[in-house]
Parts: C-alpha cells; structure tokens; sequence
C-alpha cells in the first residue's frame, strides 16, 4: 500500500459522498419542481404559444391552406386562381356540414371585418349547391364579390398559420398591409397602446403614492425603539392580512356617494353636493395605493433599520443643513429600499384586475381585465395570449432588475 | 446629542409625525369603517345607523349560498396549504442542505408562482385544464391554489434555515441517528413555526384568491371571496359588511398567529 494511492481513493470517497449528499439535497426540491412544471409553468407555456400559432384554418381546411401556399402570388393582383378557389370551395361546403366552419370563420372576423358573414353565407350556400360548379371561382364571387378582393385573400393568407404575427401585432396596434408591410392600425381600431399606456400610467401613480406615504411611515418606524416599531407594525401587517376583496368592499363603502369620505368634505365645507370618487379613475388608484402600500413599507423599513445614525450626525456636525444632510447623506443610503420597494409596488400593479374590475369605471380597466375578457367573454384566444405576453414580458424585465437589486430569494419579503 | 436639535427639526419631525399618523389612518380606518355597518338596522351601507341588530349577521350564516361558500373555500384552502406546505417544505430544506448546479435558477424558478400575474396563470389553466376535465372542479382548484402557495412556504422556510446550525445536523449523524430521525427530531421541531407560518400563508393566498375561482371555478365551486366578489359587484348589501367582519376578524387571528410564530422562532434561534 503506497501513500499516494490511499490518497487518491480517500480523494475520490469523499467526492462521491459529497456528490451523493448533493443528490440528495437535489431529490428534496424534485417534487416540487415537477409539481411547479407541470401545474404552472405548462400551463403559462401553452398559453403564450397561442399568441403566436394559429392553426384554425389549416386545421379545417388543409387543402385551402396547401394551395394558397403553393400558388404563386407574386404575379397576380392578390386574388388566386381557380385552383384555391376550388380547394376552398369544396372545403367550405364539407366544413359546413361537419359544423367545424365557425371557428374558421371567427378567425377570419378578427383580421377582416365582416370576415365571419362572408365564410358563413359562401360556405352555407355552397353546401346547398347539388352539383360541384364548372368554376368554383365564378360560383364564390356570385354569392359574394368579397371573394374578389385583395383585402380578404390577404387576410385568408395571414391565418393560414401555422405561425402568425397578427395577434402580437395587433396589441401594438400594428398589422400587415397588402404588400406585407408593418403599418399602424386604422385610429378607430387602435386601442391596445392605449390600454397598455393606462396600465402602466395607473402602476406608475399607485408607485409614487405608496412612496410619498410608506416612505415617512418606514422612516419613523425606524427611528423607533424596535419594540415600539414592533408594536406599531401592526398597523401595517393587519391591512396586509386582509383579504383583497374586504378591502375592496370597504373601498367602495367609503367612497360611495353617501360615504364616510364624501360626508366629511360636505361636514367640513370643501365641497357642496357629492363627488364622485369611485366607478373611476380616484377610486382605482385609492384602492390600489392602499391595497400595495404595505409592499412599499416593508423593504423601506428593512433597509432603514440598517441604516446606521452616524453618517447623518457627522453629516450634520460638519454643518450640513438638516435638508442637505438628508438628501445627499440618507437618501443615497435607503436608495436600495426605495428602488425594490417601487419596483415590487409597480410589478403588482402592473397585473392588477379585480380592483379596478370593482372600484373603476370602463375607462379604468386595465391589462389584466382584456386578457380576462379576451378568454371568457369574446374567445379571442389568440389576442389574449399576446395581451398575456406582453404583461408577462414586461414583469419579467422589472423582476430582474428587482432581484440585481436586492439579490436572491431571502430579501423577497 | 439633544442640544443639536434645531427648531427646523423640530419642525420636521412633527411634520414626519402628522403624516405617519396620516398613512396609518389610510392604511387601518377603512377596514374598520365597514365594521360597524355590518351591525346597522338599516337597509343601506351608510352613516349614522339606523339602529343595532345581527340581522346581517343572520342573513349570513342561514343562507344556504354564503355556508357553502365558506365551506368550499375552507376545502380547497386546507387542501391547498397541505400541498404547498409539504412540497415546499421539502423544497427549502433541499435548497439549504447542499450547494448544487443550477440552484440559483431553480430557486427563482419556484418563486415565479409569486411574481407571474394571476390573470395569466389562471387563462393558461383555463385551457390547460379543460382536456383533463379539471375546469370547474375542486381539483383543478386545489391545484392551482397550492401552486399560488409554495413560493410563500419556500421563503418562510427558507428563513427560518438560514437560522439554523447545520452542526446539529451532523451531531445527530454521528450519534448514530438515521437521516430521517435527524430530520424528524433534530430538523423539524426547529424549523416548525417557519413552516407553519408558510402553511398559514398559503392558507390566506387561496383564502382571498378570486382570480382563478372567476376563471376556471364552476358554479360548485363558489368560494367566499368569489361569493364577495360578485356581492360587491351586483349589489352590495350590508350582508357583504357582515361577511368582511368575519374576515377582518379571522385575518387579526391569522395576525396574532403568525407574531406569536415569529417570536418563537426568533427565541429559538437566539437559543442556539
């Protein structure tokens, strides 16, 4: 037995025993991995592809989608020939009687207005025909002159999938013009910058309200005797321990017509008759300010305790200005709180939806809302997913900037 | 230092005091304004008072719509936090035990639950669910609810680790206790009021999470938050104030709870 080699052996044992005791730390977080994969991650996945794939078309209408591939467009002033005109004649008649043409035809009323009549009316008086017409071609322009027009082969093409920009578009109030350029959508159609601006206009006000009051209430909690800032954190742990809705509730209860707030300003003379504080935009950014404001509180005051007094005492012996002394001595040292702070408020905000769906008017919804009604009410998958990308694209970005900012999972809280 | 005080800073500090006390009005008299309303006689969610009665409270708690609501969100509320607590558990303890490739990326990977807006996370459910019939079932629910969980289980778990002294775990190891002795009479009695604090947090998430229940719930699985929600939203009765009452009241319980946790855990790590 030489000593080397009882070196080595005694090396490689204790590499395995610490790779086994890696492995098993590794097997403790499985489950849960797994469970987050498949019941969240899966899902989210799923629904953002839907922003993007679009198969309806060539899903129900194979042959369709093959010949408008293959024909060659170039040429032509943007209305095929008869060979699409036949693939889609036929398949138009037979996706009428399977009963599968009105997803389609929705599809088509997305990018094309009036696009769910026209493949409803052709495709229905096509399935009655008792003979295949001599030219599907002169047959579809008989019942309906749309099929003659540029404007509808385009919009035929840009869902013929498998993968689309149309719905991504869209939410920018893009789309694709004849020639296949990027142009702005017509000012009556474009209302999905508008619905992004407000969000983030809603998000940016809640942020620097939850700011200008957290900010003295973390400042005075931690100028406190821990105990006593113990004591008067309850004050802000008990709003945040009440569920959502309670405090929507007591919203509304409050800023309603005849409310506590309204009975006030007339008890002390500010106003005459009742203002309308809630179904809008004050009501929204109330609720929400007070709803996130505990979010700002928290890191505020966890940055402040750490803050320790002997820079602004020395900042204030060498004859600063009480003002001076706190603006280029202690803000720049909180900075870290005041960052994650805004940036945890703004994130929550950004994806707000039942406290505007309840404190706001119609003009007050915001992001969250349309992707909500985009699902259930209009079945509008695809313009869904894409509002949810762009949502979830921007939380991401300010999430990292978040975690470089206070950096890894123990300051989250 | 107290002859350094000037008058300006006087001034400041009882203007830091006004508006302090300002923000905590803000923050607290809203939930108690509607406290009161709940026990009013009158039809209508104003002051002053018509008079005293429980009559709201009776509407409540003998209408067959608000009982099963309670019962359906204290179902998929137990069920979830036992999910999320027990996964998350797991999770932390195997985050904290050793340093492996990737931990970093799979640490921010189950904390995206907490970050992802519910609104996309309950449309993704919406079809994800639906081939798997979990669409309007209490599963689907359960499922979802413990998913919005575990990153709260993980981070109070998380903290309560970090407090840890991993020595005990080796003492334990080489006084010939098994791993899963160590971790049920060494690891578990320490890490305890972190993990019951997670589990309560969990528990309050799927408690006032209304965004999945509108989204994949079904008419059986109305909850009590999607019960308010719509209250709130058709018509709200003082029965809605008398509902939030109950809440406020569970959620100061939920409040003492988790201080008392925290001063446990707090001694027992000073302890070490």
């Amino acid at each position: 037995m030489s000593g080397p080699r009882q070196a080595r052996s005694l090396k490689r044992s204790l590499a395995r025993a610490e790779r086994r005791r890696k492995l098993r730390a590794f097997l403790l977080v499985v489950p849960l991995l797994v469970f987050v994969a498949v019941f969240f991650a899966a899902p989210i996945a799923g629904m953002l592809q839907r922003s993007f794939v679009d198969t309806e078309l060539m899903e129900t209408w194979p042959q369709t989608a093959a010949a408008m591939r293959a024909y060659d467009w170039a040429g032509g002033d943007g209305v095929p020939d008869e060979t699409v005109f036949a693939a889609l004649g036929s398949e138009l008649a037979s996706s009428f009687e399977e009963r599968t043409v009105a997803a389609v035809a929705r599809r088509l009323n997305y990018d094309l207005s009036g696009g769910r009549s026209l493949v409803m009316s052709t495709a229905r008086q096509l399935a009655r025909l008792e003979a295949t017409p001599a030219s599907w071609r002169e047959a579809m322009l008989a019942i309906d002159a749309e099929w003659g027009e540029a404007e509808t082969w385009a919009a035929m093409r840009r869902a013929a999938g498998p993968v689309t920009d149309f719905f991504l578009l869209q939410t920018l109030d893009r789309q694709r013009n004849l020639a296949g350029d990027i142009v702005a959508i017509p000012a009556e159609r474009a209302i999905y910058l508008t619905i992004y601006t407000r969000t983030f206009a809603i998000a940016l006000s809640v942020t620097l309200l939850c700011l200008a009051i957290g900010f003295p209430i973390a400042y005075l909690l931690a100028s406190l005797p821990e105990d006593r800032a113990n004591l008067l954190m309850i004050l802000v742990l008990l709003p945040f321990w009440t569920p959502l809705l309670v405090r929507t509730a007591a919203w509304v209860v409050v800023l309603q017509e005849n409310g506590l707030v309204n009975q006030l300003l007339q008890l002390l003379y500010l106003t005459d008759g009742p203002i309308r504080l809630v179904y809008n935009r004050t009501g929204v950014v109330i609720a929400m300010t007070h709803v996130l404001l505990p979010f700002m509180i928290l890191p505020l005051y966890a940055v402040m305790r750490t803050v320790p007094p002997d820079y602004m005492r020395a900042a204030r012996s060498l004859g600063a200005p009480p003002f001076t002394a706190f603006r280029r001595v202690y803000i720049p040292q909180v900075m870290p709180g005041i960052g994650a702070g805004s940036i945890l408020v703004f994130i929550i905000a950004l994806g707000y939806y039942i406290t505007p769906a309840l404190v706001g008017g119609a003009a007050d919804q915001m992001v969250s809302y349309y992707i909500a009604f985009y699902t259930t009410d209009t079945v509008n998958w695809g313009l869904a997913a894409a509002l949810g990308a762009g949502l979830l694209a921007a939380t991401l970005i300010l999430y990292s900037i978040y975690t470089r900012l206070v950096g890894g999972i123990r300051s989250v809280m | 230092m107290r002859g350094a005080i000037t008058a300006t800073e006087r001034a400041w500090r009882i203007v830091l005091y006004v508006v302090s006390i300002g923000g905590f009005f803000f923050l607290v008299a809203p939930i108690f304004a509607i406290v009161p309303l709940s026990f009013n006689d009158g039809q209508f969610l104003t002051y002053p008072l018509r008079g005293v009665s429980l009559r709201w409270y009776e509407d409540f708690f003998f209408s067959g719509t608000w009982m099963s609501s309670i019962r359906n969100s204290l179902v998929i509320g137990v069920a979830a936090a036992t999910i999320a607590t027990v996964l998350g558990t797991l999770a932390a303890t195997g985050l904290w035990l050793a340093d492996f490739p990737g931990k970093r990326l799979i640490g921010a990977f189950l904390l995206a639950p907490m970050i992802v807006p519910i609104v996309i996370y309950s449309v993704g459910l919406y079809f994800y669910f639906a081939p798997w019939d979990l669409t309007a079932s209490f599963t689907g629910l359960i499922l979802a609810h413990a998913v919005l969980g575990t990153p709260f289980v993980v981070i109070t778990v998380s903290a309560t680790l970090t407090g840890f002294d991993r020595t005990l775990i080796r003492a334990g190891l080489s006084l010939g206790a098994s791993p899963l002795r160590v971790a049920r009479s060494v690891i578990f009695p320490l890490i305890a009021p972190g993990v019951i604090f997670g589990g309560l947090f969990a528990f309050s998430i799927s408690m006032e999470e209304v965004i999945t229940v509108l989204l994949i719930g079904g008419p059986n699985q109305r909850t009590l938050p999607r019960e308010m929600f719509s209250g709130i939203r058709e018509n709200i009765s003082p029965t809605i104030a008398a509902a939030a009452t109950i809440m406020i009241v569970l959620a100061i319980a939920l409040l003492v709870t988790a201080e008392l946790l925290r001063r446990r855990s707090a001694r027992l790590q000073a302890r070490k």
